[in-house]
Formats: structure tokens, C-alpha cells, sequence
């Protein structure tokens, strides 16, 4: 078990034909990762590298290929309809790896998700994994291990520094999403530990935040209340002046709210194994599951 | 991307919300005519910097002739404002606003966001009007009135009316103040702003809603729809090296310190600072060089970094993922023989060919300090710059 994505994932590309769609499908290939078309409007009718169908909208990729997720690397002025398109051919799961896409554009074509079986990871993220299953995104296949650690992060190569911690220890993951560094995006910490509550072969959760907004605030008010594993908490920018947008989009102090300080006491409060240093994670995370 | 008040101002009649009659001036002569052209008998003149707190500052003074127009458009051009946004080193006033003086009968709060929370617009109103939001919503939270916006729907009618009761706007003055917040949700909208903030928002003795003061601050990703709006951008209110920086697409914040960072990835890069300060040191920026990290743009980094002169050791943290750690290593040398750095350099490289990495490194001739774990790199880095 995992969660979101598995063996059985039949991926579309969207964006495949482009330079950064090509480049990360076939790394996701190389990995193992099950893709099945690409969609690229115009360029229907080809073959991508010659292997992999291209059609030019979702609805036929998902019919003729039987696409259930869609990977997407379209450019930011037009992500947004690409995410709609993708909504609207009834695929279960959506990860946009684009980064820049405005931030109004986002809120509408999330709230268009409302009531659909589909699940968006992004946008401005590396993706998902489940490692030894799936991999889509663009992170480096080789640091991630199959395991008991769930983990979800804000950050791109913050996720990568957590996991290969693990790894080095010998402690595999079920599945790792970064969830992405935008103020609006497609799951919260939330949606996810949900999901891996249910999950039985997650044994513990890495939680990697960072100032902005309140999201850790309602995760930690979620794990006080239903979260049955332990969690393994890091938030990054301590030292972040306020009123400055630290990279992400999302991640700035404004109006005083949104500090590393509040979001730690909070997860602390929730019983959740806070890490003061980012070099501390693995090592916590091997003190908690007894390794 | 912030504005000044009277591009936001600009923004608003666009919108036909109204504003005071007004100009911009950059010489005393020419504030006092502007002045002359709105004519009456009173008159604001207000510097025109970012940051807030202006009117306890010094900068925004009433004037009750002509005469004192002039004189106080030229106490005021040329200052240096400090306000507590601004740090204590202030901000050089280069322009001000001439507006006329309004008869005030009150002054509310008017202001616009994107909560991140239930992910929609938010509008805010308040009847403590004139005083720092944030201290209301802290000490008197009751007196903030919001209407989360349904943005499928927009602005209804209904969600202005919530808010103009709220303020106990009534008869004529009510439909201006329903007019004001559905056009400023239009404004708002259209431009893709991040934030709107109207404070004070006046109710004039005329029984007329004015925006006194305008802040108005927009989505950096959106800008490429919105070429007036980026066409506002007004680089003396940025440092001039976060401005290089972001011609080599780098991320580069300033901070007081005198350690120097070059991560790749903002959460990463955030972290580095983090640890730096655990171990006792000071971070002196931030830095993004982003997922390519190629020699190019380490160079750059380089550069930004080495123009401050307080930094005393550099600390790179590179963790390679598509990017692999040999490039960048390149990049490091190449970089650092280039510049002749002359302060210590901390390399920390891990993930793809970081082996590989690290050895183009000991064999550059160069004198890094190489360190395996973010932990050791940091207490490495600390006693470079000579703090323990």
C-alpha cells in the first residue's frame, strides 16, 4: 500500500513534447513509472521518442490509453487550463510540477475540483512518489527507498535532504509528496495525513513546513485530533525577516502571522517530534520508530 | 510587487473609486502647482515610499496656504523618512503626493487579501479606522467585519451589503460605501493584486466615501498579464543588489549577518540559514540559485555575495538532485579562481556524484572547506567567519 500513486498508475504527460516535459518523462520512465500518453494540443496523432502516443486533449488520452493521473509541465500562462482540462477528463489524480502560475489562477481552477473524485499535488512542487512504484516528478529516483515513512514537505530539495537522511539509515519510505510552495495549492498537510492515517504501511509521518500562512497550524490541530502515528516535524525559516517572500510564494510572515515559532509550538503542542535543526531529521525519525 | 500610494491611487480612478484630487510632485515648485490646479484652501502633502507609518514619520503634513506647500514639499523631498517599516536607516523621499484636504467626518478600514485558508478573496472592514489593522484584529478582533468572497460567484451584492451595515453606513453614504468595496473587488480581481488596503477610508462631512490613503501590492507571477502594473515597479525602492540578482534569475534577499549562503531550492536555502544561526552565526543573505545551480549562475551568486563587504566566510549547500554535484563543483572552482575570493568557502555537496563533487574540489588548488553533513558545514562555516 502507499498512497495517491502506485504500480498500477497509468500516467499522461502533459506538456511531454515540450523541453522540460521531455527531459522529466523520461526520467519517470527510467524509473519504472507506467507512462501511457502525453498530451500536447496540435501534436495529436504522433509518437513521443517513438514509444509513447501523444493525442491533443486529455478526454482521448484517457479513453483510448486509460489514463487515471496526469503529470503536468505546461508553462504558467496556461497551466491553469491544463489543469482544468485534466479535471474535466475525469483523471483521479493531478500533479503539476509548474512553477509562477498566478496565484488567482490557481484558486479557480481549484475551487473547480470541488465535489470530483480528483486529488491535485502542486503546483510549484516536485511531485509524488511511491518508491520501487511510481514516480512522478522531478526528483532523483536513486535517494528514495520503499519503507514506513510517509512524508510531505513544502519544499523541493528540503524533501530530498529528509529522505536521503532516512535512506542512509536504512529507512525506507511508503510515499513522499512535496506538496509545493505556492499560497493556493491542490492538497494541504491535511488532505494528506488523512490519507495516510488510512494507510497501513505508513508507520510514520515527516512533516516539512516553513512560514506562511497556517497550514501547519491546522495540521497540527488535525494530528491533536485524529492522527494515530507518530509525526516528525521540521518548519524552515526561523531566521526569515518578515514581510519578505523567501523564495516560495508562499512562503512570507505578513502581518506578523505565519512565523516558524508559531507553526513549531503548534505541532509540538500536538504531540508531534519537532526538530530544531533540518540535520536532526533522520536521526529523530530512527530515535521514534525504534532503529 | 509593491506600489506607491498614488499608482494604487491611479489603479482606483481607473475603477472609478473614488480618491482625492491630487498629484504627483518631485520639486516644491511643482507641488506648489499642483496645489494651484486643485485649488481651495487645504491641502495634504504626503512622501511617497513604500512602507508604512509614513504620517508618524514626519511625512505627511497638512498645509493651509500655497506658500506652505512649497515649503513643506521641500522639508519633505529630500528627507530621510524612518518609519518602523522601514529599518532605522529610513528611506530618501524622492517624490511626494499633493492632494486636496478633506473635510473628515470619519475614517474606517477597508482591506483585500487572498486567505489562504479557505482559499478565496477576502474583504475586511472596520469602523477603527486609522490605526494599524493588525492591533485591532489582536485587541479588539470583534470590530474586523470580513466577507469571504465565493469566487465563482464574485462580488454579490449581499457580501458589500454585510460590510456596509457592519460599518453602520446608512441611506446615500451606504450605496457609495456598496458602490466603493464592489469596485475595489473589480480592481482587485482584473489587476490580479495580492493585497488592497484603504486606511483610513473617509466618510467626508459631504456624506461622500473617499480613499484617503492606497496600498495596493500585486502577484509577481501575474505580472506578465499586466504590463501597467509592472510598469510601476520603481527600483529605488529595492536594494540595488536583490535587483542584479533578480537579472540572473536568482532569489537574493539581504540580511544583516556576515555568513553568505548559496543553496539550491528556497526550503533548502531557508534551512542553511536556520542552522547557521543554531550554531551561533549570522546568515548575511539568502540565496536560490535555483534547480540548474550551473557554473554561470554560481558566479553570479558569487558575485552578489562577495559585493557585501561584512561577509566573512561563504557557506555552499548544494544538494543534487537532477543537477549533479560534479557540474556544480565545476562551477565553485571556476567561480572562485575567477573572483580570487579571499574568504574562507564551506562546500557541502550531497546527492548525485557528490564524491565526484568533492574531489574536482580538492584537487582545484583552491583552499575549500569541504564538510559531509549540513551539521558539520554549518559549525565549519561558523568558524570560518570567526564568531567562536
Amino acid at each position: 500500500m502507499s498512497i495517491l500513486v502506485n504500480k498500477d498508475t497509468r500516467v499522461v504527460v502533459q506538456g511531454i513534447t515540450g523541453k522540460e516535459g521531455t527531459f522529466h518523462t523520461k526520467q519517470c520512465i527510467d524509473y519504472g513509472t507506467n507512462v501511457v500518453a502525453g498530451v500536447t494540443p496540435g501534436k495529436g496523432g504522433t509518437l513521443w521518442e517513438g514509444k509513447v502516443p501523444v493525442y491533443n486533449t486529455m478526454t482521448e488520452a484517457v479513453e483510448k490509453e486509460g489514463a487515471n493521473a496526469a503529470l503536468i509541465f505546461v508553462p504558467p500562462a496556461f497551466c491553469a487550463d491544463a489543469i482544468a482540462e485534466a479535471v474535466d477528463s475525469g483523471v483521479e489524480v493531478i500533479v503539476t510540477i509548474t512553477e509562477g502560475i498566478p496565484t488567482l489562477d490557481v484558486m479557480k481552477v481549484k475551487r473547480s475540483m470541488k465535489g470530483k473524485n480528483v486529488r491535485m499535488v502542486g503546483p510549484n512542487c516536485p511531485g509524488v512518489i511511491t518508491p520501487g512504484e511510481c514516480k512522478m516528478g522531478i526528483m532523483p529516483g536513486y535517494i528514495f527507498k520503499k519503507g514506513p515513512v510517509g512524508l510531505i514537505s513544502r519544499s523541493g530539495t528540503l524533501t530530498y535532504e529528509a529522505v536521503w537522511q532516512c535512506t542512509e539509515r536504512d529507512i525506507g519510505q511508503s510515499t513522499c509528496i512535496g506538496i509545493g510552495g505556492d499560497p493556493i495549492i491542490g492538497s494541504t498537510q491535511v488532505d494528506l495525513l488523512k490519507l495516510f492515517n488510512e494507510d497501513p504501511e505508513t508507520e510514520l509521518v515527516v512533516l516539512i513546513g516553513e512560514i506562511g500562512g497556517t497550514a501547519e497550524e491546522e495540521a497540527a490541530a488535525y494530528i491533536k485530533a485524529e492522527f494515530t502515528k507518530p509525526v516528525v516535524a521540521f518548519i524552515a525559516g526561523r531566521t526569515a525577516p518578515p514581510g519578505r517572500r523567501m523564495g516560495h510564494a508562499g512562503a512570507i510572515i505578513a502581518g506578523g502571522k505565519g512565523t516558524a515559532a508559531e507553526k513549531m509550538a503548534a505541532l509540538r503542542d500536538a504531540g508531534a517530534y519537532v526538530v530544531e535543526s533540518p540535520a536532526e531529521i533522520g536521526a529523530t525519525v530512527a530515535r521514534v520508530l525504534g532503529k | 510587487m509593491k506600489v506607491h500610494e498614488y499608482q494604487a491611487k491611479e489603479i482606483f480612478k481607473e475603477y472609478g473609486i473614488p480618491v482625492p484630487k491630487g498629484g504627483l510632485a518631485t520639486t516644491p515648485q511643482e507641488a506648489r502647482k499642483v496645489a494651484e490646479e486643485i485649488g481651495g484652501d487645504l491641502w495634504v502633502v504626503k512622501a511617497q515610499i513604500h512602507a508604512g507609518g509614513r504620517g508618524k514619520g514626519g511625512g505627511v503634513k497638512l498645509a493651509r496656504s500655497l506658500d506652505e506647500v512649497e515649503q513643506l514639499a521641500s522639508q519633505i523631498i529630500g528627507m530621510t523618512l524612518v518609519t518602523h517599516q522601514t529599518g532605522p536607516e529610513g528611506k530618501l523621499v524622492k517624490k511626494v503626493l499633493v492632494e486636496q484636504g478633506l473635510n473628515i467626518e470619519k475614517e474606517l478600514y477597508l482591506g483585500m487579501v487572498i486567505d489562504r485558508s479557505t482559499e478565496c478573496p477576502v474583504m475586511m472592514a472596520s469602523t477603527e479606522g486609522g490605526v494599524e489593522i493588525e492591533k485591532v484584529a489582536a485587541e479588539t478582533p470583534e470590530k474586523i467585519i470580513k466577507a469571504f468572497i465565493d469566487p465563482a460567484l464574485g462580488m454579490l451584492p449581499f457580501y458589500a451589503r454585510k460590510l456596509a451595515f457592519g460599518l453602520g453606513l446608512t441611506g446615500d453614504t451606504f450605496k457609495k460605501g456598496v458602490s466603493f468595496m464592489t469596485k475595489l473587488y473589480q480592481a482587485f480581481m482584473e489587476k490580479d493584486a495580492s493585497l488592497a488596503e484603504i486606511n483610513p477610508l473617509v466618510i467626508t462631512k459631504e456624506g461622500d466615501i473617499i480613499a484617503l490613503d492606497a496600498k495596493m501590492n500585486f502577484d509577481d507571477d501575474a505580472l506578465y498579464r499586466h504590463p501597467d502594473v509592472a510598469a510601476m515597479r520603481d527600483p529605488d525602492e529595492e536594494d540595488p543588489l536583490e535587483v542584479e540578482a533578480k537579472k540572473y534569475h536568482l532569489n537574493f534577499i539581504k540580511l544583516d549577518g556576515n555568513i553568505g549562503c548559496m543553496v539550491n531550492g528556497a526550503g533548502l536555502a531557508m534551512a542553511t540559514m536556520d542552522i547557521i544561526k543554531i550554531y551561533g552565526g549570522e546568515p548575511a543573505n539568502f540565496l536560490d540559485v535555483g534547480g540548474a545551480a550551473d557554473a554561470e549562475r554560481v558566479q553570479h551568486g558569487f558575485e552578489i555575495i562577495l559585493s557585501e563587504p561584512g561577509v566573512k566566510a561563504i557557506l555552499v549547500n548544494i544538494f543534487g538532485g537532477i543537477v549533479r554535484c560534479d557540474r556544480v563543483a565545476q562551477g565553485i572552482a571556476q567561480a572562485a579562481q575567477h573572483l580570487e575570493v579571499k574568504v574562507p568557502i564551506v562546500v557541502r555537496l550531497e546527492g548525485t556524484n557528490s564524491k565526484e563533487g568533492m574531489e574536482i574540489l580538492d584537487k582545484s588548488g583552491l583552499s575549500f572547506i569541504t564538510a559531509s553533513s549540513m551539521a558539520e558545514a554549518a559549525e565549519k562555516v561558523v568558524q570560518a567567519a570567526g564568531i567562536k
